[in-house]
Protein backbone atom coordinates (compact mmCIF):
# COMPACT_ATOMS: atom_id res chain seq x y z
CA UNK A 1 0.00 0.00 0.00
CA UNK A 2 1.58 3.45 -0.98
CA UNK A 3 0.24 7.02 -0.20
CA UNK A 4 0.30 8.36 -4.31
CA UNK A 5 0.09 12.08 -4.38
CA UNK A 6 -3.42 11.69 -5.68
CA UNK A 7 -4.25 9.95 -2.18
CA UNK A 8 -4.51 6.80 -0.99
CA UNK A 9 -4.04 4.37 -3.72
CA UNK A 10 -4.70 0.81 -2.79
CA UNK A 11 -2.84 -1.47 -5.25
CA UNK A 12 -5.20 -3.30 -7.31
CA UNK A 13 -5.32 -6.88 -6.21
CA UNK A 14 -4.07 -7.35 -9.91
CA UNK A 15 -0.53 -6.89 -8.64
CA UNK A 16 -0.20 -8.32 -5.42
CA UNK A 17 2.07 -11.89 -4.92
CA UNK A 18 -0.28 -14.02 -2.50
CA UNK A 19 1.27 -16.27 0.17
CA UNK A 20 -0.73 -19.17 1.11
CA UNK A 21 -0.54 -21.58 3.88
CA UNK A 22 -2.99 -24.72 3.82
CA UNK A 23 -2.73 -26.42 6.60
CA UNK A 24 -4.10 -30.08 6.96
CA UNK A 25 -4.15 -33.21 8.92
CA UNK A 26 -2.42 -36.24 6.93
CA UNK A 27 -3.86 -37.12 3.78
CA UNK A 28 -7.38 -37.08 3.86
CA UNK A 29 -9.77 -37.32 1.21
CA UNK A 30 -10.36 -33.81 2.79
CA UNK A 31 -7.43 -32.32 2.35
CA UNK A 32 -6.72 -33.93 -0.97
CA UNK A 33 -10.10 -31.93 -2.13
CA UNK A 34 -8.97 -28.98 -0.72
CA UNK A 35 -5.63 -28.74 -1.99
CA UNK A 36 -7.19 -29.64 -5.29
CA UNK A 37 -9.70 -26.79 -5.28
CA UNK A 38 -7.20 -24.07 -3.87
CA UNK A 39 -4.79 -24.99 -6.59
CA UNK A 40 -7.15 -24.69 -9.48
CA UNK A 41 -8.95 -21.44 -8.00
CA UNK A 42 -5.23 -19.69 -8.14
CA UNK A 43 -4.44 -21.21 -11.34
CA UNK A 44 -7.74 -19.27 -12.23
CA UNK A 45 -7.49 -16.13 -10.46
CA UNK A 46 -3.97 -15.64 -9.30
CA UNK A 47 -1.65 -17.59 -12.22
CA UNK A 48 2.21 -16.80 -11.66
CA UNK A 49 2.17 -14.89 -8.50
CA UNK A 50 0.99 -17.21 -5.68
CA UNK A 51 2.66 -19.48 -3.79
CA UNK A 52 1.38 -22.65 -1.61
CA UNK A 53 2.94 -24.04 1.57
CA UNK A 54 1.23 -26.90 2.66
CA UNK A 55 1.93 -27.92 6.27
CA UNK A 56 0.69 -30.73 8.11
CA UNK A 57 -0.52 -30.51 11.38
CA UNK A 58 0.62 -34.65 11.92
CA UNK A 59 4.18 -34.50 11.07
CA UNK A 60 4.25 -30.46 12.64
CA UNK A 61 1.82 -30.02 15.35
CA UNK A 62 3.86 -27.30 16.88
CA UNK A 63 2.75 -25.30 13.75
CA UNK A 64 -1.10 -25.25 14.97
CA UNK A 65 -0.88 -22.63 17.56
CA UNK A 66 1.20 -20.17 15.49
CA UNK A 67 -1.61 -19.44 12.46
CA UNK A 68 -4.39 -19.81 15.47
CA UNK A 69 -5.11 -23.16 13.33
CA UNK A 70 -8.47 -25.29 14.96
CA UNK A 71 -10.38 -26.38 11.88
CA UNK A 72 -8.34 -28.51 9.05
CA UNK A 73 -8.41 -27.76 6.22
CA UNK A 74 -7.40 -24.07 6.78
CA UNK A 75 -6.10 -21.74 3.96
CA UNK A 76 -4.11 -18.89 5.90
CA UNK A 77 -3.30 -15.87 3.45
CA UNK A 78 -0.27 -14.52 4.45
CA UNK A 79 0.07 -12.19 2.16
CA UNK A 80 -1.71 -9.82 0.65
CA UNK A 81 -2.00 -8.39 4.87
CA UNK A 82 -4.23 -8.65 6.28
CA UNK A 83 -4.31 -12.21 7.09
CA UNK A 84 -7.71 -13.90 6.36
CA UNK A 85 -8.52 -17.52 6.72
CA UNK A 86 -11.12 -19.72 4.80
CA UNK A 87 -12.02 -22.85 6.41
CA UNK A 88 -13.24 -25.88 4.78
CA UNK A 89 -12.57 -27.96 1.60
CA UNK A 90 -13.23 -24.68 -0.70
CA UNK A 91 -15.67 -26.55 -2.71
CA UNK A 92 -17.10 -23.14 -3.10
CA UNK A 93 -15.19 -21.15 -5.68
CA UNK A 94 -17.58 -18.15 -4.91
CA UNK A 95 -16.38 -18.02 -0.61
CA UNK A 96 -13.09 -19.03 -1.91
CA UNK A 97 -12.59 -15.70 -3.98
CA UNK A 98 -14.76 -13.57 -1.34
CA UNK A 99 -11.68 -15.05 1.72
CA UNK A 100 -9.32 -13.80 -0.32
CA UNK A 101 -10.07 -10.54 -1.18
CA UNK A 102 -10.71 -11.80 -4.84
CA UNK A 103 -14.10 -10.59 -5.25
CA UNK A 104 -16.42 -8.73 -3.38
CA UNK A 105 -18.45 -9.29 -0.98
CA UNK B 1 12.24 -58.14 31.31
CA UNK B 2 10.77 -56.39 28.11
CA UNK B 3 8.32 -58.46 29.33
CA UNK B 4 8.09 -56.70 32.82
CA UNK B 5 8.06 -53.44 31.56
CA UNK B 6 4.96 -53.63 29.28
CA UNK B 7 2.86 -54.85 32.00
CA UNK B 8 4.29 -52.37 34.11
CA UNK B 9 2.85 -49.80 31.13
CA UNK B 10 -0.54 -49.92 32.27
CA UNK B 11 -0.38 -48.95 35.99
CA UNK B 12 -3.95 -48.57 35.73
CA UNK B 13 -5.19 -51.93 35.04
CA UNK B 14 -3.20 -52.74 38.47
CA UNK B 15 -4.82 -50.21 40.41
CA UNK B 16 -8.04 -51.33 38.91
CA UNK B 17 -10.31 -52.61 41.61
CA UNK B 18 -12.93 -54.66 40.87
CA UNK B 19 -16.65 -53.05 40.38
CA UNK B 20 -17.01 -51.20 43.16
CA UNK B 21 -20.34 -48.79 44.88
CA UNK B 22 -17.86 -45.56 43.92
CA UNK B 23 -15.43 -44.75 40.29
CA UNK B 24 -12.11 -43.26 41.24
CA UNK B 25 -11.69 -39.89 41.97
CA UNK B 26 -9.03 -37.09 41.32
CA UNK B 27 -9.14 -34.89 44.10
CA UNK B 28 -9.40 -30.82 43.49
CA UNK B 29 -7.57 -29.91 46.77
CA UNK B 30 -10.55 -27.23 46.79
CA UNK B 31 -11.98 -27.50 50.47
CA UNK B 32 -15.29 -28.45 50.83
CA UNK B 33 -15.62 -29.58 47.30
CA UNK B 34 -13.46 -32.93 47.72
CA UNK B 35 -16.00 -33.73 50.21
CA UNK B 36 -18.96 -32.66 48.90
CA UNK B 37 -18.03 -35.14 46.04
CA UNK B 38 -16.47 -37.56 48.10
CA UNK B 39 -13.62 -37.66 46.87
CA UNK B 40 -13.07 -35.19 43.94
CA UNK B 41 -14.08 -34.93 40.20
CA UNK B 42 -14.25 -38.54 38.01
CA UNK B 43 -10.60 -39.53 37.22
CA UNK B 44 -10.21 -40.08 33.57
CA UNK B 45 -13.80 -38.23 32.60
CA UNK B 46 -15.14 -34.60 31.82
CA UNK B 47 -16.69 -32.56 33.83
CA UNK B 48 -19.11 -29.95 32.88
CA UNK B 49 -18.74 -26.47 35.42
CA UNK B 50 -21.01 -23.96 34.35
CA UNK B 51 -22.55 -20.62 35.47
CA UNK B 52 -23.16 -17.34 35.17
CA UNK B 53 -20.65 -14.82 34.10
CA UNK B 54 -18.27 -13.94 37.21
CA UNK B 55 -19.67 -17.10 39.39
CA UNK B 56 -16.26 -18.62 39.66
CA UNK B 57 -16.02 -20.98 37.33
CA UNK B 58 -12.61 -20.11 35.29
CA UNK B 59 -11.16 -19.54 39.10
CA UNK B 60 -12.47 -23.35 40.09
CA UNK B 61 -11.04 -24.66 37.24
CA UNK B 62 -7.72 -22.80 37.39
CA UNK B 63 -7.44 -24.16 40.97
CA UNK B 64 -8.40 -28.19 39.98
CA UNK B 65 -5.38 -27.40 37.12
CA UNK B 66 -3.35 -25.91 39.85
CA UNK B 67 -3.37 -27.92 42.77
CA UNK B 68 -3.13 -31.05 40.62
CA UNK B 69 0.57 -29.83 39.58
CA UNK B 70 1.87 -28.36 42.56
CA UNK B 71 -0.11 -30.98 45.23
CA UNK B 72 -0.64 -34.01 43.14
CA UNK B 73 1.88 -34.35 40.93
CA UNK B 74 -0.55 -33.98 38.06
CA UNK B 75 0.43 -31.85 35.01
CA UNK B 76 -2.38 -30.17 33.30
CA UNK B 77 -3.22 -28.35 30.31
CA UNK B 78 -4.88 -24.87 30.00
CA UNK B 79 -6.39 -24.13 26.66
CA UNK B 80 -8.02 -21.04 27.07
CA UNK B 81 -10.26 -19.03 24.70
CA UNK B 82 -9.87 -16.32 26.99
CA UNK B 83 -8.59 -13.43 25.12
CA UNK B 84 -6.78 -12.08 28.36
CA UNK B 85 -3.60 -13.64 29.06
CA UNK B 86 -2.63 -11.36 31.69
CA UNK B 87 -6.19 -12.28 33.47
CA UNK B 88 -5.26 -15.56 33.38
CA UNK B 89 -1.84 -15.11 35.08
CA UNK B 90 -3.16 -13.02 37.57
CA UNK B 91 -5.77 -15.32 38.64
CA UNK B 92 -3.00 -18.11 39.03
CA UNK B 93 -1.16 -16.07 41.02
CA UNK B 94 -4.11 -15.23 43.06
CA UNK B 95 -4.07 -18.84 44.12
CA UNK B 96 -0.30 -18.12 44.99
CA UNK B 97 1.58 -19.63 42.13
CA UNK B 98 3.45 -17.72 39.72
CA UNK B 99 2.34 -19.19 36.29
CA UNK B 100 5.58 -18.58 34.44
CA UNK B 101 7.01 -20.95 37.20
CA UNK B 102 4.58 -23.64 36.32
CA UNK B 103 5.13 -23.31 32.78
CA UNK B 104 8.93 -23.51 32.84
CA UNK B 105 8.72 -26.64 35.57
CA UNK B 106 6.80 -28.28 32.92
CA UNK B 107 3.87 -28.48 34.94
CA UNK B 108 1.41 -26.84 33.31
CA UNK B 109 0.73 -26.07 29.75
CA UNK B 110 -0.93 -23.07 28.42
CA UNK B 111 -2.52 -22.88 24.60
CA UNK B 112 -4.50 -19.88 24.11
CA UNK B 113 -6.58 -20.11 21.30
CA UNK B 114 -8.10 -17.00 19.69
CA UNK B 115 -11.35 -17.47 16.75
CA UNK B 116 -12.10 -14.12 14.78
CA UNK B 117 -15.28 -14.49 12.84
CA UNK B 118 -14.12 -11.47 10.52
CA UNK B 119 -11.19 -12.89 9.21
CA UNK B 120 -12.57 -16.40 8.80
CA UNK B 121 -14.40 -17.92 5.50
CA UNK B 122 -16.66 -20.86 5.64
CA UNK B 123 -16.46 -23.18 2.48
CA UNK B 124 -17.42 -26.72 2.77
CA UNK B 125 -16.65 -29.61 4.92
CA UNK B 126 -14.02 -29.42 7.91
CA UNK B 127 -13.43 -30.94 10.98
CA UNK B 128 -11.97 -29.58 14.54
CA UNK B 129 -8.75 -31.88 13.87
CA UNK B 130 -6.53 -28.86 14.11
CA UNK B 131 -7.72 -28.11 17.80
CA UNK B 132 -7.66 -31.88 18.84
CA UNK B 133 -3.45 -32.02 17.81
CA UNK B 134 -2.65 -28.91 19.92
CA UNK B 135 -4.41 -30.43 23.05
CA UNK B 136 -2.86 -33.85 22.11
CA UNK B 137 0.69 -31.65 21.62
CA UNK B 138 0.64 -29.63 24.34
CA UNK B 139 -0.94 -32.74 26.58
CA UNK B 140 2.35 -34.88 25.48
CA UNK B 141 4.44 -31.85 25.80
CA UNK B 142 3.65 -31.84 30.24
CA UNK B 143 2.46 -35.42 30.50
CA UNK B 144 -0.30 -33.88 31.34
CA UNK B 145 -3.32 -36.00 33.70
CA UNK B 146 -5.77 -32.93 33.86
CA UNK B 147 -7.12 -30.58 30.81
CA UNK B 148 -9.28 -28.01 31.30
CA UNK B 149 -11.18 -26.08 28.85
CA UNK B 150 -12.15 -22.48 29.54
CA UNK B 151 -14.38 -21.71 27.53
CA UNK B 152 -14.95 -23.63 25.01
CA UNK B 153 -18.85 -22.21 23.55
CA UNK B 154 -16.56 -19.47 22.69
CA UNK B 155 -16.32 -21.39 19.56
CA UNK B 156 -19.67 -21.17 18.75
CA UNK B 157 -19.05 -17.60 18.16
CA UNK B 158 -16.39 -18.06 16.49
CA UNK B 159 -17.70 -20.46 13.87
CA UNK B 160 -20.78 -21.09 11.26
CA UNK B 161 -21.36 -24.41 11.20
CA UNK B 162 -23.18 -25.62 14.16
CA UNK B 163 -23.75 -28.67 12.91
CA UNK B 164 -20.00 -29.35 12.92
CA UNK B 165 -19.21 -27.41 15.68
CA UNK B 166 -21.38 -29.65 17.87
CA UNK B 167 -20.11 -33.27 16.27
CA UNK B 168 -16.84 -32.30 16.60
CA UNK B 169 -17.29 -31.14 20.23
CA UNK B 170 -18.71 -35.13 21.12
CA UNK B 171 -15.70 -36.14 19.41
CA UNK B 172 -13.39 -34.39 21.67
CA UNK B 173 -15.19 -35.00 25.39
CA UNK B 174 -15.19 -38.53 24.00
CA UNK B 175 -11.40 -38.20 22.98
CA UNK B 176 -10.52 -36.57 25.97
CA UNK B 177 -11.64 -39.80 28.04
CA UNK B 178 -9.57 -41.67 25.42
CA UNK B 179 -6.74 -39.22 26.63
CA UNK B 180 -7.99 -40.65 30.19
CA UNK B 181 -7.53 -37.17 31.25
CA UNK B 182 -9.40 -35.98 34.34
CA UNK B 183 -11.15 -32.85 32.15
CA UNK B 184 -13.01 -29.69 33.20
CA UNK B 185 -14.83 -27.66 30.70
CA UNK B 186 -16.18 -24.24 31.84
CA UNK B 187 -19.11 -22.97 29.88
CA UNK B 188 -21.61 -20.04 30.12
CA UNK B 189 -24.70 -20.84 32.51
CA UNK B 190 -27.85 -20.42 29.56
CA UNK B 191 -31.22 -19.84 29.73
CA UNK B 192 -33.52 -22.60 30.65
CA UNK B 193 -30.31 -24.91 29.92
CA UNK B 194 -27.65 -25.38 32.49
CA UNK B 195 -25.65 -24.14 29.46
CA UNK B 196 -25.86 -21.75 26.85
CA UNK B 197 -25.00 -24.19 23.80
CA UNK B 198 -26.12 -27.15 26.37
CA UNK B 199 -23.05 -28.94 26.45
CA UNK B 200 -24.64 -30.98 29.11
CA UNK B 201 -26.05 -32.90 26.22
CA UNK B 202 -22.09 -34.49 25.78
CA UNK B 203 -20.58 -33.94 28.81
CA UNK B 204 -22.66 -36.58 31.23
CA UNK B 205 -20.37 -37.59 33.93
CA UNK B 206 -20.38 -34.69 36.03
CA UNK B 207 -22.24 -31.33 35.83
CA UNK B 208 -21.41 -28.45 38.76
CA UNK B 209 -23.36 -25.54 38.70
CA UNK B 210 -22.48 -22.28 40.29
CA UNK B 211 -24.76 -19.66 41.02
CA UNK B 212 -24.04 -16.10 41.99
CA UNK B 213 -26.72 -13.86 43.37
CA UNK B 214 -26.82 -10.26 44.21
CA UNK B 215 -29.66 -9.95 46.74
CA UNK B 216 -30.35 -6.45 48.84
CA UNK B 217 -26.27 -5.68 47.42
CA UNK B 218 -25.17 -8.62 49.56
CA UNK B 219 -23.90 -11.26 47.14
CA UNK B 220 -23.90 -14.91 47.73
CA UNK B 221 -21.78 -17.58 46.12
CA UNK B 222 -23.61 -21.66 45.72
CA UNK B 223 -22.28 -24.40 44.37
CA UNK B 224 -24.17 -27.44 43.63
CA UNK B 225 -23.41 -30.85 42.20
CA UNK B 226 -26.18 -31.23 39.12
CA UNK B 227 -25.52 -34.68 38.37
CA UNK B 228 -22.24 -36.45 38.83
CA UNK B 229 -22.81 -40.38 37.10
CA UNK B 230 -22.07 -43.32 39.34
CA UNK B 231 -21.00 -41.36 42.01
CA UNK B 232 -23.43 -40.35 45.52
CA UNK B 233 -22.49 -36.67 46.05
CA UNK B 234 -24.02 -34.40 48.14
CA UNK B 235 -27.11 -32.14 46.52
CA UNK B 236 -27.86 -29.26 48.27
CA UNK B 237 -26.69 -25.88 46.89
CA UNK B 238 -23.11 -24.97 48.71
CA UNK B 239 -22.22 -21.84 49.70
CA UNK B 240 -18.62 -21.39 48.35
CA UNK B 241 -16.14 -18.90 49.55
CA UNK B 242 -13.85 -16.77 47.08
CA UNK B 243 -11.07 -14.98 49.06
CA UNK B 244 -7.49 -14.43 49.19
CA UNK B 245 -7.16 -17.99 49.85
CA UNK B 246 -8.98 -18.68 46.38
CA UNK B 247 -12.21 -21.26 46.72
CA UNK B 248 -13.33 -22.96 49.37
CA UNK B 249 -16.73 -24.88 49.04
CA UNK B 250 -18.80 -25.28 52.81
CA UNK B 251 -20.15 -28.77 52.39
CA UNK B 252 -23.00 -28.64 54.93
CA UNK B 253 -23.42 -31.81 57.33
CA UNK B 254 -25.92 -34.14 57.32
CA UNK B 255 -29.09 -32.56 59.08
CA UNK B 256 -29.53 -36.19 60.50
CA UNK B 257 -28.81 -35.33 63.88
CA UNK B 258 -26.66 -37.97 64.81
CA UNK B 259 -24.04 -36.01 66.97
CA UNK B 260 -22.28 -37.88 69.74
CA UNK B 261 -23.69 -36.15 73.12
CA UNK B 262 -20.78 -36.05 75.44
CA UNK B 263 -21.58 -36.38 79.20
CA UNK B 264 -18.80 -34.05 79.68
CA UNK B 265 -19.67 -30.44 81.42
CA UNK B 266 -18.05 -27.39 81.43
CA UNK B 267 -17.66 -24.42 83.69
CA UNK B 268 -19.87 -21.27 82.34
CA UNK B 269 -17.20 -19.45 84.44
CA UNK B 270 -19.29 -18.31 86.62
CA UNK B 271 -19.52 -20.59 89.75
CA UNK B 272 -23.64 -19.52 90.73
CA UNK B 273 -24.61 -19.74 87.50
CA UNK B 274 -22.83 -23.54 87.29
CA UNK B 275 -24.88 -24.15 90.61
CA UNK B 276 -28.08 -23.14 88.52
CA UNK B 277 -27.28 -25.66 85.95
CA UNK B 278 -27.61 -28.66 87.90
CA UNK B 279 -24.39 -27.50 89.72
CA UNK B 280 -21.66 -28.30 86.96
CA UNK B 281 -22.41 -26.01 83.89
CA UNK B 282 -23.02 -26.68 80.42
CA UNK B 283 -22.54 -29.91 78.29
CA UNK B 284 -19.41 -30.16 76.20
CA UNK B 285 -20.40 -29.32 72.57
CA UNK B 286 -23.94 -28.38 73.67
CA UNK B 287 -25.15 -24.66 71.77
CA UNK B 288 -26.03 -22.31 74.52
CA UNK B 289 -27.83 -19.00 73.65
CA UNK B 290 -27.57 -16.31 75.89
CA UNK B 291 -30.58 -13.39 75.00
CA UNK B 292 -31.53 -10.01 76.98
CA UNK B 293 -31.90 -6.62 75.83
CA UNK B 294 -29.17 -3.70 75.36
CA UNK B 295 -26.99 -3.73 78.55
CA UNK B 296 -28.34 -6.94 79.95
CA UNK B 297 -24.37 -8.20 80.16
CA UNK B 298 -24.50 -10.77 77.21
CA UNK B 299 -20.93 -9.95 76.20
CA UNK B 300 -19.88 -10.32 79.76
CA UNK B 301 -21.25 -13.89 80.50
CA UNK B 302 -19.59 -15.04 77.03
CA UNK B 303 -16.41 -13.25 78.14
CA UNK B 304 -16.47 -15.35 81.33
CA UNK B 305 -17.33 -18.60 79.39
CA UNK B 306 -14.68 -17.53 77.12
CA UNK B 307 -12.04 -17.00 79.99
CA UNK B 308 -13.17 -20.31 81.73
CA UNK B 309 -12.01 -22.00 78.68
CA UNK B 310 -8.51 -21.24 78.20
CA UNK B 311 -7.91 -21.43 81.74
CA UNK B 312 -8.51 -25.15 81.49
CA UNK B 313 -6.47 -24.85 77.89
CA UNK B 314 -9.01 -25.01 75.38
CA UNK B 315 -8.73 -23.14 72.01
CA UNK B 316 -11.68 -20.86 72.12
CA UNK B 317 -12.61 -18.65 69.19
CA UNK B 318 -14.90 -15.58 69.25
CA UNK B 319 -16.89 -14.09 66.40
CA UNK B 320 -17.70 -10.26 66.77
CA UNK B 321 -20.47 -8.36 65.00
CA UNK B 322 -20.81 -5.59 66.64
CA UNK B 323 -17.09 -4.70 68.53
CA UNK B 324 -14.22 -4.34 67.38
CA UNK B 325 -12.05 -6.98 69.17
CA UNK B 326 -10.10 -4.11 71.10
CA UNK B 327 -13.23 -2.41 72.36
CA UNK B 328 -14.05 -6.02 73.57
CA UNK B 329 -10.97 -6.59 75.33
CA UNK B 330 -10.94 -3.05 76.88
CA UNK B 331 -14.80 -3.42 77.94
CA UNK B 332 -14.14 -7.41 79.41
CA UNK B 333 -11.04 -5.54 81.29
CA UNK B 334 -13.67 -2.95 83.08
CA UNK B 335 -15.27 -5.83 84.40
CA UNK B 336 -11.87 -7.82 85.46
CA UNK B 337 -11.69 -10.35 82.23
CA UNK B 338 -8.75 -10.15 80.82
CA UNK B 339 -8.50 -11.84 77.40
CA UNK B 340 -5.53 -10.46 76.40
CA UNK B 341 -3.16 -13.01 77.60
CA UNK B 342 -5.11 -16.05 76.03
CA UNK B 343 -4.60 -14.41 72.89
CA UNK B 344 -1.16 -14.02 73.13
CA UNK B 345 -0.71 -17.52 73.89
CA UNK B 346 -2.74 -18.73 71.16
CA UNK B 347 -5.32 -19.99 72.70
CA UNK B 348 -8.22 -17.35 71.92
CA UNK B 349 -8.44 -15.66 68.34
CA UNK B 350 -11.44 -12.87 67.57
CA UNK B 351 -12.91 -12.48 64.33
CA UNK B 352 -14.64 -9.13 64.12
CA UNK B 353 -16.77 -8.39 60.79
CA UNK B 354 -19.53 -6.28 59.75
CA UNK B 355 -22.49 -8.47 59.04
CA UNK B 356 -23.59 -6.60 55.89
CA UNK B 357 -20.35 -7.25 54.08
CA UNK B 358 -21.89 -10.07 53.26
CA UNK B 359 -24.87 -12.60 52.79
CA UNK B 360 -25.36 -14.82 55.05
CA UNK B 361 -23.96 -17.72 53.32
CA UNK B 362 -20.70 -15.90 52.69
CA UNK B 363 -20.65 -15.13 56.43
CA UNK B 364 -21.26 -18.81 57.03
CA UNK B 365 -18.69 -20.04 54.34
CA UNK B 366 -16.02 -17.98 55.92
CA UNK B 367 -16.73 -18.66 59.55
CA UNK B 368 -16.57 -22.41 58.35
CA UNK B 369 -12.87 -21.47 57.30
CA UNK B 370 -11.95 -20.14 60.53
CA UNK B 371 -13.48 -22.56 62.76
CA UNK B 372 -11.42 -25.42 60.17
CA UNK B 373 -8.78 -23.24 60.39
CA UNK B 374 -8.33 -22.68 64.28
CA UNK B 375 -9.92 -26.01 65.45
CA UNK B 376 -11.69 -24.60 68.85
CA UNK B 377 -13.17 -26.36 70.74
CA UNK B 378 -14.95 -22.87 72.30
CA UNK B 379 -17.02 -20.77 69.67
CA UNK B 380 -19.03 -17.30 70.35
CA UNK B 381 -20.85 -15.49 68.62
CA UNK B 382 -21.54 -12.44 69.49
CA UNK B 383 -24.12 -11.12 69.01
CA UNK B 384 -25.73 -13.73 66.58
CA UNK B 385 -28.42 -11.30 66.05
CA UNK B 386 -26.92 -8.57 64.48
CA UNK B 387 -26.23 -11.50 61.24
CA UNK B 388 -30.26 -11.31 61.31
CA UNK B 389 -30.37 -8.25 59.42
CA UNK B 390 -28.70 -9.44 56.56
CA UNK B 391 -31.10 -12.16 55.59
CA UNK B 392 -34.42 -12.89 55.44
CA UNK B 393 -36.24 -15.44 58.28
CA UNK B 394 -35.90 -18.53 56.70
CA UNK B 395 -32.82 -17.79 55.40
CA UNK B 396 -31.40 -17.30 58.91
CA UNK B 397 -33.07 -20.15 60.29
CA UNK B 398 -31.46 -22.07 57.52
CA UNK B 399 -27.83 -20.80 57.94
CA UNK B 400 -27.81 -20.83 61.79
CA UNK B 401 -29.21 -24.33 61.28
CA UNK B 402 -25.97 -25.51 59.41
CA UNK B 403 -23.46 -23.44 61.84
CA UNK B 404 -24.92 -24.85 65.04
CA UNK B 405 -25.21 -28.40 63.22
CA UNK B 406 -21.38 -27.88 62.08
CA UNK B 407 -20.43 -27.15 65.32
CA UNK B 408 -22.19 -30.03 67.01
CA UNK B 409 -20.63 -32.12 64.72
CA UNK B 410 -17.31 -30.91 65.45
CA UNK B 411 -18.14 -31.63 69.43
CA UNK B 412 -17.89 -27.68 69.75
CA UNK B 413 -19.49 -25.92 72.89
CA UNK B 414 -21.17 -22.64 71.34
CA UNK B 415 -22.49 -20.05 73.24
CA UNK B 416 -24.80 -17.37 70.96
CA UNK B 417 -25.99 -14.20 72.15
CA UNK B 418 -28.91 -12.09 70.79
CA UNK B 419 -30.01 -9.03 71.56
CA UNK B 420 -33.83 -8.74 72.44
CA UNK B 421 -36.14 -5.19 70.93
CA UNK B 422 -37.57 -5.19 74.38
CA UNK B 423 -37.66 -6.47 77.53
CA UNK B 424 -40.00 -9.23 78.01
CA UNK B 425 -40.97 -10.02 74.40
CA UNK B 426 -39.51 -13.36 73.03
CA UNK B 427 -38.30 -11.71 69.98
CA UNK B 428 -39.14 -13.66 66.95
CA UNK B 429 -35.62 -14.01 65.67
CA UNK B 430 -35.28 -16.12 69.07
CA UNK B 431 -37.86 -18.30 68.46
CA UNK B 432 -35.87 -19.01 65.12
CA UNK B 433 -33.44 -20.35 66.47
CA UNK B 434 -34.63 -21.55 70.40
CA UNK B 435 -35.37 -24.92 68.99
CA UNK B 436 -31.70 -25.45 68.27
CA UNK B 437 -30.04 -24.60 71.28
CA UNK B 438 -29.69 -26.65 74.23
CA UNK B 439 -29.23 -24.20 77.11
CA UNK B 440 -31.31 -20.65 77.34
CA UNK B 441 -30.31 -18.31 79.32
CA UNK B 442 -32.09 -14.39 80.01
CA UNK B 443 -30.61 -11.66 81.01
CA UNK B 444 -32.82 -8.65 81.92
CA UNK B 445 -32.70 -5.29 83.80
CA UNK B 446 -35.22 -3.96 85.77
CA UNK B 447 -36.25 -1.05 87.51
CA UNK B 448 -36.73 -1.17 91.14
CA UNK B 449 -37.83 1.33 93.28
CA UNK B 450 -35.11 3.60 91.87
CA UNK B 451 -32.27 0.88 91.65
CA UNK B 452 -31.20 -0.49 87.97
CA UNK B 453 -31.28 -4.27 88.79
CA UNK B 454 -29.89 -7.15 86.48
CA UNK B 455 -31.80 -10.64 86.62
CA UNK B 456 -30.59 -13.68 84.78
CA UNK B 457 -32.87 -17.30 84.77
CA UNK B 458 -31.95 -20.30 82.77
CA UNK B 459 -34.91 -20.61 80.41
CA UNK B 460 -34.26 -23.96 79.55
CA UNK B 461 -31.27 -26.58 79.46
CA UNK B 462 -32.06 -29.73 78.06
CA UNK B 463 -31.02 -33.14 79.95
CA UNK B 464 -30.50 -31.47 83.23
CA UNK B 465 -32.28 -30.62 86.13
CA UNK B 466 -31.56 -26.72 85.97
CA UNK B 467 -32.90 -23.86 88.39
CA UNK B 468 -35.75 -22.21 87.46
CA UNK B 469 -34.99 -19.36 89.83
CA UNK B 470 -34.05 -15.69 88.72
CA UNK B 471 -31.18 -14.58 90.30
CA UNK B 472 -30.03 -11.09 90.82
CA UNK B 473 -26.60 -10.49 89.49
CA UNK B 474 -23.84 -7.65 89.70
CA UNK B 475 -21.34 -6.51 87.49
CA UNK B 476 -18.44 -5.90 89.31
CA UNK B 477 -14.73 -5.15 88.67
CA UNK B 478 -14.25 -8.98 89.07
CA UNK B 479 -16.84 -10.20 87.14
CA UNK B 480 -20.27 -10.79 87.27
CA UNK B 481 -21.52 -12.17 90.79
CA UNK B 482 -24.72 -13.24 91.99
CA UNK B 483 -24.77 -11.94 95.79
CA UNK B 484 -25.92 -14.50 98.64
CA UNK B 485 -29.28 -15.84 98.52
CA UNK B 486 -30.43 -13.14 101.04
CA UNK B 487 -30.55 -10.87 98.11
CA UNK B 488 -32.27 -12.62 95.55
CA UNK B 489 -35.59 -12.10 94.02
CA UNK B 490 -36.95 -14.72 93.30
CA UNK B 491 -39.36 -14.38 90.75
CA UNK B 492 -41.31 -15.89 87.97
CA UNK B 493 -40.88 -14.35 84.78
CA UNK B 494 -43.31 -16.29 82.63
Amino acid sequence: MQLSEGGIAMPSPADQAYQLRLYVAGQTPKSVLAFRNLKQICEEHLQGRYEIEIIDLVENPQLAAGDQILAVPTVVRRLPEPIKKIIGDLSNTERVLVGLDLRER
Amino acid sequence: MNRMKKSQGHVGLLEHTPRGPELPKTPTGIRGLDEITRGGLPTGRPTLVCGGPGSGKTLLALTFLVNGASQFDEPGVLLTFEENAAEIASDIASLGFDLPELIKAKKIAVDYVRVERSEIEETGEYDLEGLFIRLDYAIRAVGAKRVVLDTIESLFAGLENDTILRSELRRLFRWLKDQGVTAVITAERGEGLLTRQGLEEYVSDAVILLDHRVHDQVSTRRLRVVKYRGSHHGTNEYPFLINADGISVLPVSSLALQHAAPLERVSSGVASLDEMLSGKGYYRGSTILVSGTAGTGKTSLAAHFLDAACRRGERCLCFLFEESPQQHLRNMRSIGIDLEPWMAAGLLQFHADRPSRYGLETHLASMHQVVADFKPTVTVIDPVTNLMTVGTYADVQAMLTRMIDHLKTESITAMLTSLSPAQTDIDRNESTISSLMDTWIVLANEELGGHHRRGLYVLKSRGMAHSNELREFVLTDHGLTMPAAAGRSPRDIA
